[in-house]
C-alpha cells in the first residue's frame, strides 16, 4: 500500500537533525541497506539545510517554513512481498522564500552564492548523485521545490 | 558534536564524532580554528573523522574552510578514516586533492 506523510517546520538550523532522521523512519518499511538510508538522509539535509541558509537567509526564522512531504510505494503487496520489502519513496521539499535566479547555473557543480559562509556548491550535486530522480522548481518571490526520488531495497548491502 | 584535539610530535590531531550539519558546525568551527592558533607552529594536522555518523556537504565548507587557515600557518592536512558516505562526498568535492585522505591508527588520541 502507498503511504504518505507530511510535515511542516520552522526553517532553523536545529530541526535539521530531526527532518532527515523523520524521513529515514518513514522509508524504513521499504527495508533499506544502511547505505540506501545514509544516502537518503544525506539528501534530505541538504535540501532542508538549502531552505534554511538560502530561502530565508533574510527573513525572520519564526515564520519561516518548509514542508516536507513523502509518499513511499512497496514494489510487492502482502504475501509477495514477504522479507523481501523494496520500494520507491518520493520526497517534496518546499520552501516560500526567495527563490532562485537561474536554477541551471545553481544546480552546476561548485556554484554557490554563499562562498564567504564557507558553503562548497555542492548540495545539488549530492542530492542528484545520492537520488535516483531529481528536480527543482523555483519562482522568484515565492520559493523553491525540490522532487527527489529513490529505488530502495535494490542493492545488496547491510539492512539498517 | 564533539571535537577532541591531541597534539604531540608536531601533529595537531582533531578528532571529531556525531553529526556535522549546518547547526552542529557553528560549535566545532570555533574550537578547531581555536586548536589550529594554539598550535600555530605545528606541522601538520590529521582530522579523524571515523567517529562522524552523519555529514552532509556542510562538512566540505568546513574541512575546506579549516584547510585554508592552517595553510596560513604553513601547516599541511590530512583526513583519516571517513565512513563509506562521507568518502563518497570528499571524493566527488575533491576535498582530497588539498587534504590527502591517510590511513592513520587513531593512538594519538
Ligand atoms: N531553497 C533555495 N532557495 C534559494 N536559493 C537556493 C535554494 N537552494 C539553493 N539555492 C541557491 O543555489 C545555490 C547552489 O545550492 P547548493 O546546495 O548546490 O550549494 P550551496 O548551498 O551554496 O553550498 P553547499 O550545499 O555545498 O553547502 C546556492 O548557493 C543558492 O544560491
Ligand atoms: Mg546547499
Amino acid at each position: 500500500m502507498k503511504n504518505y506523510m507530511r510535515m511542516e517546520l520552522s526553517a532553523i538550523g536545529s530541526n535539521e537533525g530531526f527532518a532527515r532522521s523523520t524521513v529515514a523512519a518513514f522509508a524504513l518499511p521499504l527495508n533499506p541497506s544502511l547505505a540506501e538510508l545514509s544516502d537518503l538522509k544525506t539528501a534530505v539535509s541538504e535540501a532542508v539545510t538549502n531552505c534554511i541558509v538560502h530561502a530565508y537567509a533574510s527573513s525572520p526564522a519564526e515564520s519561516s517554513l518548509v514542508v516536507i512531504e513523502c509518499e513511499t510505494e512497496p514494489f510487492l503487496e502482502g504475501e509477495d512481498a514477504g522479507n523481501e520489502g523494496g520500494g520507491i519513496i518520493h520526497i517534496r521539499v518546499r520552501d516560500y522564500g526567495c527563490g532562485i535566479d537561474d536554477v541551471g547555473k545553481a544546480l552546476q557543480p561548485f556554484y554557490t552564492t554563499k562562498e564567504d559562509e564557507e558553503r562548497s556548491g555542492m548540495g545539488f550535486t549530492i542530492m542528484q548523485t545520492f537520488m535516483d530522480g531529481f528536480k527543482v522548481e523555483s519562482e522568484k518571490g515565492v520559493g523553491t521545490t525540490v522532487f527527489m526520488s529513490k529505488k530502495i531495497g535494490l542493492k545488496d548491502g547491510v539492512d539498517a | 558534536m564533539k571535537l577532541i584535539t591531541r597534539f604531540s610530535d608536531g601533529t595537531l590531531a582533531v578528532k571529531l564524532e556525531g553529526e556535522i550539519d549546518e547547526h552542529s558546525v557553528i560549535d566545532i568551527r570555533r574550537r578547531a580554528d581555536e586548536a589550529i592558533e594554539a598550535h600555530a607552529f605545528a606541522d601538520r594536522a590529521i582530522f579523524y573523522l571515523g567517529g562522524v555518523s552523519f555529514m552532509d556537504s556542510t562538512g566540505i565548507g568546513f574541512l575546506i574552510g579549516r584547510y585554508k587557515k592552517l595553510r596560513r600557518f604553513g601547516i599541511r592536512a590530512y583526513i583519516s578514516g571517513p565512513d563509506p558516505t562521507a568518502d563518497k562526498i570528499l571524493t566527488m568535492s575533491g576535498v582530497y586533492t588539498l587534504i590527502p585522505k591517510i590511513n592513520d591508527e587513531e593512538d594519538r588520541l
